[in-house]
């Protein structure tokens, strides 16, 4: 799997490239700023990225900005973000675009390297990789609100570990019960959220994209 | 050439109407505001023994310092004469009717003022009609004086020569007010001047006052310095107790992990796997700190975006509407973010309140923030504590805030912070922003 990482400090970067490495990836380009990166991103089309939000020149949020530059000049291109700290604002405007091949996570969470490279492999398939603590915020902040009310506690915890990416099976081995009982709370989930099936769209993903959005 | 000629002669002219204008209005605010608005000073003074002065002496000398900071907005425009205002500051918080009272009446700048209004009514009409009466003077001994002249005794006879002298006193009197026209156009400036000066002479700040204002400065930057230093004592604490004393303990953890490797692999997994928990309290540990010093996202995206991500964590939803067309220095951003933040935690601790508004806009060199709430009100910023912080926090930038909370709510708080703004915003380039 190709994979193109932006990270200024070289420390980082090349435990990156290492621990990558380790398990399988192609690191095609390592980059250290936001206007290589952008090049990078539309030069190689990896099959991930791997992107700090802040980068040379600015220190700002360059890497984020490019990342979203990045997914507008090629749709769908799957983003990894890593950041010292989370905004519910960043993840917003990563998901905005609701075409999926999104994460968002701390960087802490590089230290937990098999979850950390799941995450890394969720993304470029396509899925979602957000960070626990942006969904605790969500859930919190929502928690007053009307649909979600409706959810029984059992269904709203599997609705955070759903926000978080995670796959039924996941989900099941985390809460102990089995795979057909956790797609029964996603069926009754999606209903009370309004969610019709659907071929083309990623209910999952829609799911995270209502609490976002309102 | 003879049209820049014209174009010049035309400028002056339309330059001296303006300034003829001016002058009237400074005859009619003389006369039509000063003078009663003097007599009513001086009669609700002498109504304060009765009473009723106390009630109305606050609003009289409201109108008068009006009318003053209307004076002064003229001699800046008019003149060039910049003055600045002089009041003292009433403290915040608000004040009884007899506190206020006597700050006004031990204010220096008051008596200035109401020197100035009784002062002014001479010195408005006489600076204010030489202001253009002498070019309208110049004007009627060339087109009006002669005409007359020849059908009726005209009663201005002794300023214009003209029966005396026969056609020799037609001839002056046309020549003499065409040069009194020509040199008195530019005059009406200088009367104008001379107008301001004498307001400035009233109106600007004493010795006095100034010395009041670096007091207050001394004692809010004695504050800041007070307050800066706590913080860096707080800081210095945290990551003494917290971070430092975490990795100390992680590596004491690997160490130890190393030396276990090669007989117990099981017990050396544990410590390892204790260390990586370890590091990520301590990164969390950081992370607060950090936030808590100069929040990321506002060295990010400003006060703007920071406001913004900041509602979107609060369990109540909060309507926020932000105008701001640049960015404020570090420092100032810093201060209104936190003064904002600190708002919306009592927002959500005390009020009760189920939403909150929040606006913030740049107009006239002011930051102005207000924070509002549909809550329980009664909220008391001398009750010291949080509101007591912000308000010296702002205080050092020369910011203000005022509460308005009537028991049974809705509570408004408004912030104001005097600032610039520099380069303009950039925004991504896609995104919900």
């Amino acid at each position: 799997m190709r994979v193109v990482i932006a990270e200024d400090l070289a420390l980082l970067r090349d435990g990156l490239i290492r621990l990558l490495g380790a398990f399988g990836f192609e690191v095609v380009e390592a980059v250290d700023n936001g206007p290589s990166l952008l090049r990078a991103l539309t030069g190689h089309r990896p099959d991930v990225a791997v992107v700090d939000v802040r980068l040379p020149p600015t220190f700002t949020d360059e890497g984020l900005r490019a990342a979203l530059e990045a997914r507008e000049r090629v749709p769908g291109l799957p983003v990894l973000v890593l950041s010292q700290h989370v905004e519910q604002l960043y993840a917003r405007e990563l998901l905005s675009d609701s075409s999926g091949g999104i994460g968002y996570l701390l960087k802490d969470r590089v230290s937990d390297v098999a979850q950390f490279v799941d995450a890394v492999r969720r993304v470029a398939a396509g899925g979602t990789a957000l960070d626990p603590d942006v969904v605790a915020q969500l859930l919190t902040r929502h928690a007053r609100e009307e649909p979600l009310q409706r959810l029984t506690p059992r269904e709203r915890e599997v609705l955070g570990l759903m926000a978080e990416g995670r796959s039924n099976a996941a989900i099941a081995g985390r809460l102990f019960v089995t795979e057909k009982a956790i797609s029964k709370h996603t069926n009754s989930i999606f209903g009370k959220l309004g969610l019709p099936p659907s071929e083309d769209d990623n209910r999952r993903v829609l799911a995270v994209l209502a609490y976002l959005g309102s | 050439m003879s049209g820049r000629l014209v174009d010049r002669l035309g400028e002056r002219a339309r330059r001296a109407l303006v300034n003829l204008v001016r002058g009237v209005l400074q005859i009619v605010l003389a006369f039509t505001v000063n003078l009663p608005l003097f007599i009513l000073a001086v009669l609700s003074i002498a109504f304060i023994p009765l009473g009723f002065g106390v009630v109305m002496v606050p609003g009289v000398l409201q109108a008068v310092r009006a009318v003053a900071n209307q004076q002064r907005a003229w001699a800046a425009e008019w003149s060039g004469v910049e003055i600045p205002v002089p009041y003292r500051e009433e403290p915040p918080g608000g004040l009884g009717p007899f506190r206020r009272l006597g700050l006004l009446l031990t204010d220096p700048a008051t008596w200035r003022d109401l020197l100035w209004t009784l002062l002014n009514i001479p010195a408005g009409l006489v600076l204010g009609a030489l202001a253009g009466g002498l070019t309208l003077y110049g004007l009627e001994g060339v087109f009006v004086a002669p005409v007359v002249a020849t059908v009726t005794e005209y009663g201005w006879g002794p300023f214009w020569p003209l029966e005396d002298y026969g056609v020799a006193g037609y001839a002056g009197t046309v020549v003499l007010g065409a040069a009194l026209t020509v040199v008195s156009l530019p005059l009406g400036g200088v009367f104008l001047k001379a107008h301001a000066v004498f307001t400035q002479s009233l109106l600007a700040p004493t010795k006095g006052a100034l010395t009041a204002r670096v007091r207050q400065l001394a004692e809010s930057r004695s504050e800041t310095v007070d307050a800066s230093a706590a913080e860096l004592r707080r800081i210095e604490r945290d990551l003494h107790d917290g971070a430092q004393a975490r990795l100390v303990a992680l590596s004491m953890n690997i160490g130890l992990a190393e030396e276990m490797m090669k007989h117990d692999p099981e017990t050396a997994r544990q410590l390892l796997a204790e260390a990586r928990a370890s590091s990520g309290m301590a990164l969390t540990e950081l992370r607060d700190l950090v936030r808590g010093i100069h929040p990321p996202v506002l060295a990010e995206r400003g006060l703007d975006g920071a406001v913004r991500a900041l509602a979107l964590t609060l369990p109540l939803p909060v309507d926020v509407r932000i105008d701001l067309p640049g960015r404020a220095d570090a420092p100032v951003e810093s201060a209104a973010y936190f003064a904002v933040a600190e708002i919306l935690a009592n927002v959500v601790k005390h009020s009760g309140a189920r939403r909150a508004w929040l606006q913030i806009e740049h107009a006239g060199g002011r930051l102005l923030m207000i924070v509002g709430d549909d809550g329980t009100g009664g909220a008391e910023p001398a009750r010291g504590g949080g509101m007591r912080g912000i308000e010296r926090r702002l205080a050092a930038f020369d910011g203000t805030m005022a509460v308005t909370s009537p028991p049974g709510g809705p509570t408004v708080v408004t912030m104001e912070l005097p600032c610039a703004l520099s380069s303009p915003k950039t925004l991504p380039s896609s995104g919900t922003g």
